[in-house]
């Protein structure tokens, strides 16, 4: 079997939203959680790819952040490399092995650092070379590494245009030479051309280091691109887990089916669709049973009050009623 | 005739370096009725574009050349004055951020009923029994116990309809939409292109749609214009703009988004990045990253020539050169 790098198991994320204590008591409300990540598992090999998919509320950036420690789960277990997440995030050598990749490149790198200070800085802080020559070289081979030059080590991010920024922080995240790295939307700020550019990079690198990545992401399109393996979430669960073509070719679950159709797409000129109706419930007040029921097509009395638990079939891991039932 | 056409724009930003051309001789027209796809990446000049058509072009940014005419009249000399009686009753804008456009202190109804009061002469009775009407149109349920709502009591998906219904009920015979689903979630954006494609078509409006997603492109627009620094580099049907691109910049944009249809090991990839407005190159802008361009490219700026189904601002269709 071959290597798992990060394992959840049973993951459960709460947050507290209760109002202020005075005005809770002077209106007689209790407080209020919000699951943000409910009994969630997966596991991801060594050198490949899993996607978290799903609409913003789904759960999917908590689930990065749970994944690199910066959030610990309020039950279930996270495993990095067989021991448990917070025991491995307290040892410097295992803590520099995974390293994460952010969303918006012009807010997560540091406007008054240069470029050479920004990527050197895990290097530093994990101790891992001493001369200030050798920084400077590995710096400027982690910068020719993610297509920019070992000059610009010398510029400040805002010399930088937004995709140059995120091969920054790329280059940031690869320098204390991580196996597992976490990319919370990494090309959603960027333009298509861009993108394109980036998620080329990310596969390069993927390839020659033997990266694991967990991508999340809300375009289905770049997901297919990017995974091995596919997660769909919804509502702080994942109700579709499988190999990434399979769960393209057949999707199983009704809510990655009406996503499917849903979709934008170059190929769709001149045609026309029925799009899916409703909208994400709050996750302040999950509808009971199958948290997809009010939208789902094939729902019936169970679906409203059964929570469905996942039956794996071919692979495909799927939390459904009517699938299960052989309905859908 | 053509109920927009927009000759020759040019859009100037004056700074202290000098003066910048955000929009170089832009030309295209819209029929009514008709859907006009505007697709380009930051910067190239498409919300600009938009914004100079409906006279809310930000300061110090100003028209330096060229018309726009509505309905043959000529609207970008128009005072402020004039130009906001224009807008809302000729032309309706929807905005990418729905929170923004509507005023968060009044209900949603108190929005619609003033906005057709300003351009219609409606009496009160009148003016709300339409505007429950425009919300159930654009899919709000249980529209008469909610018209004293408050935008913030609406999801943004509902909140994007409303903008919708206060753009067209002064029924305007021009839409500008600017991202209109770009702040929403896929399965919402779809719901929201659905309800623009029917509502245009059932009241017969044209609209301007500005995208950078060329998949709500590919299934809304009739005709699609590709920006590129501050021109147009393709403009044509739909269908030929996105299967057989004229333009090597048009042709690359398509080959660089991911499919659902299929899986392929590498994204085509367009390298460097648009220029900036203080540092066009000479000739075709997009001649550094092209990767058929030859001597004249670097040279002289190439106007929109016929090339095939389409027009491409490009040298390689230059008398016949190529099909």
């Amino acid at each position: 079997m071959a290597d798992i790098v990060l394992q959840a198991e049973g993951v459960t994320r709460d947050f507290e939203v209760s109002r202020p204590l005075l005005q809770r008591m002077l209106s007689g409300e209790a407080r209020r959680t919000l699951r943000a990540v409910d009994d969630v598992s997966f596991s991801i090999e060594k050198g490949t790819t899993l996607s978290l998919v799903g609409e913003s509320g789904c759960g999917k950036s908590t689930i990065a952040r749970l994944a690199v420690g910066l959030y610990r789960p309020s039950s279930g277990e996270i495993r990095f490399e067989g021991q448990p997440l917070s025991a491995a995030r307290a040892q410097a050598a295992l803590r520099r092995r995974m390293n994460m990749i952010f969303q918006d490149p012009y807010a997560s790198l540091n406007p008054r650092w240069r470029v050479r200070d920004i990527v050197a800085e895990p290097i530093r802080a994990f101790g891992l070379l001493s001369s200030a020559k050798d920084i400077a070289d590995r710096v400027g081979q982690l910068l020719t590494q993610v297509g920019l030059a070992a000059a610009d080590g010398e510029k400040y991010p805002h010399e930088f245009s937004g995709g140059q920024r995120q091969r920054i922080s790329i280059a940031r995240a690869l320098s204390s030479e991580p196996d597992f790295l976490v990319c919370d939307e990494p090309t959603s700020a960027l333009d298509v051309s861009v993108q394109a550019q980036i998620l080329n990079l990310m596969r390069d690198l993927q390839q020659q280091f033997g990266l694991t990545y967990l991508f999340i992401s809300h375009n289905l399109a770049v997901v297919r691109h990017m995974s091995d393996r596919l997660g769909v979430m919804y509502l702080g669960r994942i109700v579709e887990l499988g190999a990434g073509e399979t769960l393209f070719r057949a999707a199983r679950h009704p809510y990655m089916r009406l996503l499917l159709e849903a979709i934008p797409d170059l190929a769709m000129v001149g045609r026309t669709r029925t799009p899916v109706g409703g909208e994400v419930p709050s996750p302040i007040a999950p509808p009971p049973g199958c948290t997809f029921h009010p939208r789902c097509p094939l729902a019936n009395e169970r679906c409203r009050v059964e929570k469905p638990l996942h039956a794996v079939v071919d692979g495909v891991a799927v939390a459904c009623h009517a699938v299960a039932e052989g309905r859908a | 005739m053509a109920l927009l056409d927009v000759e020759n724009l040019v859009v100037e930003f004056p700074t202290r370096r000098g003066v910048l051309r955000a929009i170089d001789e832009v030309s295209f027209s819209i029929d009514p009725g008709e859907v006009l796809g505007v697709v380009g990446e930051s910067g190239a000049g498409k919300s600009l574009t938009g914004a100079a058509i409906i006279g809310l072009l930000e300061p110090p940014g100003r028209v330096a050349g060229g018309r726009i005419m509505l309905n043959g009249q000529r609207i970008d000399d128009l005072s402020p004055e004039r130009m906001r009686v224009l807008r809302g009753r000729q032309i309706g804008a929807i905005f990418q951020d729905p929170l923004t456009t509507l005023n968060p202190l009044y209900s949603i109804g108190r929005q619609l009923v003033e906005t057709m009061q300003t351009h219609l002469p409606l009496s009160d009775r009148d003016a709300k029994e339409r505007a429950i009407k425009w919300l159930e149109d654009v899919g709000i349920p249980a529209a008469r116990a909610r018209i004293d709502a408050y935008p913030h009591e609406f999801s943004g998906g509902m909140r994007q309809r409303v903008v919708i219904a206060l753009a067209l009920c002064a029924e305007p015979r021009l839409i500008i939409a600017d991202e209109p689903t770009t702040a929403l979630d896929v399965s919402i954006q779809a719901q929201i292109i659905a309800l623009l494609k029917r509502v245009t078509r059932e009241h017969g409006t044209a609209v301007m749609l500005v995208t950078h997603d060329m998949g709500v492109i590919a299934e809304t627009a009739d005709r699609v214009a590709v920006m590129y620094a501050g021109r147009i580099a393709e403009i044509g049907p739909v269908r030929d703009v996105v299967q057989s691109a004229a333009h090597p910049y048009t042709e690359g944009l398509m080959g660089s988004i991911p499919s659902l249809e299929h899986r392929v090991d590498r994204l085509r990839q367009i390298d460097g990045a648009m220029p900036r407005l203080t540092a066009i190159p000479k000739g075709c802008a997009f001649n550094p990253r092209c990767p058929s361009a030859f001597a004249r490219c670097g040279e002289e700026r190439p106007d929109l020539l016929p090339a095939g189904a389409t027009r491409a601002a490009c040298w390689l269709h230059a008398g016949g050169a190529r099909g």
